[in-house]
């Protein structure tokens, strides 16, 4: 695969807070890139580095082998759908799709023919006459999409485009960013600070804690092989557990020793054993590898969520078998189920269920950020 | 967002006094404008002061003694039109750009550059005036400081250019205001995505920022065109009483006595002013919802 952008130890500060420490990521053609990070850990910020709005303080951008470090925003050949969309209010719907092209000069029927033809793209053939402040959410977020892809940008960046729609349209919107990616073969880049969609979404997810990035990788490895507490927490949910490598393919916590999958540690290296809640399975106590009362029940449709209070540290399980509060469980830890990282930094912050309120926290700070 | 009005009796009882303000002071002397100008002095109903407006001649000597005949009022009237276009021309020129830096500066700048801007309006328009005729005389401020550097006097007073400083003088602020205000809560996103589309900062003015700011345009060139032409007491005092304007006219008929033709020339600006708003507003609202 063909790299299209290279960041190189990018490093930004705002008043003396540094908000990027030290960046470098390579972007690859045609891939559906995301970064995630709660707020306030620098994806918005990076990706306003690519598109020119933000000057890094230290490092370089490269694109397509080129160094664009100081190359102004409206001479980089990436194209940006804003967070509330931009669109322009004075412009009716065609218009505001046909405004790159006529910064360009391009001829009236080649105009007319990209225009109708991006319109019909994201599904608004027909709106052309339409004022842009008439249209809902969605159509607004469709009409920033056409017109951040009419010039044929190499890269486009994506700044928290779903956020203002409700959940039901996000779905379907995501669905749709997905096919036109994959359609145009437009490298697309994307923040968000919403785990959910990046899982659904990306080709490559970049998570991002406190300007730093965690772990470069797909969905998939992501989810299964955190590589540390801050992203085991992030992505979804996960009992993270203070334990110790015994050796290669045995790692003892919770006061047991378990046959696990996961090797190259030192011998008895502390480390953090990661546990998601949908891989515990449920049995009669006598059976369990661990005993535990339940402490709360909650039915969440699918599946219920349980917390259980193992030797006084709190797992969530799902279960799609009933159980009831107080009742006595045991636990049962298939080898693939336990997932050892490396102790880091996050170590001990995250992965304890023993009252939700962090939990709260982030879910609202999530949910305000702008 | 609920909207005002509509059998609302808060909202009524809120609006009360201005109402009653509104009526006394602005509705019943429109009223009574029209009522005067389509009389004569017997109160009898005429048109002779609106006709005598576009008819009434005068003799005008020129410097080499030709005598040419002129319509009084229609010449008074495009005189003072003139310079009224003038002064917002300029008020515009100086005062766009400085909106728009206004706007982009630091918040502290900011309230340094409003104060600024209104502090000659804490001083009364007559002292205003009076102080520019102390500047701008033969020997006044302004020649003594270009005599300083050694430079002939420039004969300023009396003249129209006179006039004109005078007027943007007292009008430039209410020409920056509603730009400014306009321009400061413009999107910073919109001016960010007209770069990320590929327009530099000249293309961005010329295609975002300009007609985001045209209501503002408006509201400015109303406010400076409209008391600049209709104004008396500049013309006076800089002018030397030299460039006789609508204003002044109204002014003399009024204090000759000549109420019902005062009114009739007050009447009939009135109606030419509204006109022009009246096309203007309509224009800018097609730019700023049509597109193209």
């Amino acid at each position: 695969m063909k790299k299209i952008i290279e960041l190189k130890n990018i490093t930004k500060a705002f008043d003396g807070e540094t908000v990027l420490n030290n960046i470098s990521l390579d972007i690859y053609d045609n891939e559906f890139l995301t970064l995630l990070g709660p707020s306030g850990c620098g994806k918005t910020t990076l990706l306003r580095i690519i598109s020119g709005f933000v000057q890094p303080d230290d490092g370089e951008i490269v694109f397509m082998g080129e160094d664009i470090t100081d190359v102004p925003p409206h001479k980089r050949n990436v194209n940006t759908v804003f967070q509330k969309y931009a669109l322009f209010p004075h412009l009716n719907v065609y218009e505001n799709v046909a405004f790159p092209l006529r910064e360009k000069k391009v001829p009236k029927d080649e105009i007319d023919k990209k225009v109708k033809e991006m319109l019909k793209l994201v599904m608004l053939s027909g709106f052309e006459k339409r004022n842009v402040t008439s249209l809902s959410g969605g159509q607004q977020q469709r009409v920033a999409i056409a017109r951040a892809l009419i010039n044929h940008p190499k890269v486009l960046l994506l700044d928290e485009p779903l956020s203002a729609l409700d959940l039901k349209l996000r779905k379907d919107m995501q669905q749709e960013l997905k096919n036109i990616q994959k359609s145009t073969g437009i490298t697309f880049v994307f923040v968000t600070h919403d785990q959910e969609e990046a899982l659904s979404m990306s080709d490559t997810i970049v998570v991002m804690s406190e300007g730093v990035i965690q772990q470069i990788g797909t969905p998939v490895d992501i989810y299964n092989e955190p590589e540390n507490a801050f992203v085991a927490d992030f992505i979804g949910e996960s009992n993270i557990i203070d334990g110790v490598m015994i050796k290669d393919g045995e790692a003892r916590f919770s006061g047991q020793t378990f046959p696990c999958l996961d090797k190259g540690f030192a011998p008895k290296e502390p480390v953090d054993i990661v546990i998601r809640p949908e891989d515990v399975d449920i049995v009669p106590v006598e059976k369990g590898m661990l005993e535990g009362i339940v402490t709360s029940v909650t039915f969440m449709g699918v599946h219920y969520e349980i917390i259980v209070d193992v030797k006084g540290f709190k797992w969530m399980i799902q279960t799609t078998d009933f159980v009831d509060v107080d009742e006595h469980i045991g636990i049962f830890l298939e080898p693939d189920a336990i997932h050892v990282m490396k102790k880091s930094k996050y170590s001990g912050m995250f992965g304890d269920y023993s009252s939700f309120s962090d939990e709260l926290e982030q879910l609202s700070v999530g949910g305000n950020e702008e | 967002m609920k909207k005002l009005g509509k059998s609302n009796s808060t909202t009524r009882m809120l609006l009360g006094p201005y109402s009653v303000w509104a009526a006394i002071f602005i509705i019943v002397p429109l009223l009574f404008i029209a009522y005067y100008a389509f009389t004569d002095n017997n109160f009898n109903f005429t048109l002779e002061n609106i006709t005598k407006f576009f008819t009434a001649t005068s003799q005008i000597t020129a410097d080499d003694g030709t005598i040419t005949e002129v319509r009084t009022y229609l010449m008074i009237f495009m005189r003072s039109l003139k310079l009224a276009i003038i002064s917002t021309v300029v008020c515009l020129l100086m005062g766009y750009p400085l909106a728009y830096i206004m706007a982009r500066a630091e918040e502290k700048t900011q309230r340094i550059m409003m104060t600024l801007i209104m502090i000659p309006m804490w001083m009364n328009f007559l002292i205003r005036t009076y102080a520019w005729m102390t500047i701008l005389q033969d020997t006044g401020i302004f020649n003594s400081i270009l005599g300083f550097f050694g430079i002939d006097p420039v004969h300023i007073i009396g003249t129209e250019g006179a006039v004109i400083i005078g007027m943007v003088y007292d009008y430039f602020p209410y020409m920056v205001l509603p730009i400014y205000s306009i321009m400061a809560k413009m999107d910073i996103r919109l001016i960010e995505a007209a770069h990320d589309l590929g327009c530099n900062s000249i293309a961005t003015l010329r295609r975002v920022i300009f007609p985001l700011s045209l209501p503002g345009v408006m509201s400015g060139i109303t406010m400076v065109l409209i008391p600049s032409i209709s104004t008396f007491y500049i013309s006076q005092k800089l002018g030397n009483g030299k460039f006789f304007l609508i204003g002044d006219a109204i002014e003399g008929q009024y204090v000759a006595n000549n109420l019902h033709f005062a009114a009739a020339i007050a009447f009939i600006l009135m109606i030419i002013l509204l006109v022009c708003m009246g096309i203007a507003n309509y224009f800018t609202s097609k730019r700023v919802y049509g597109g193209k």
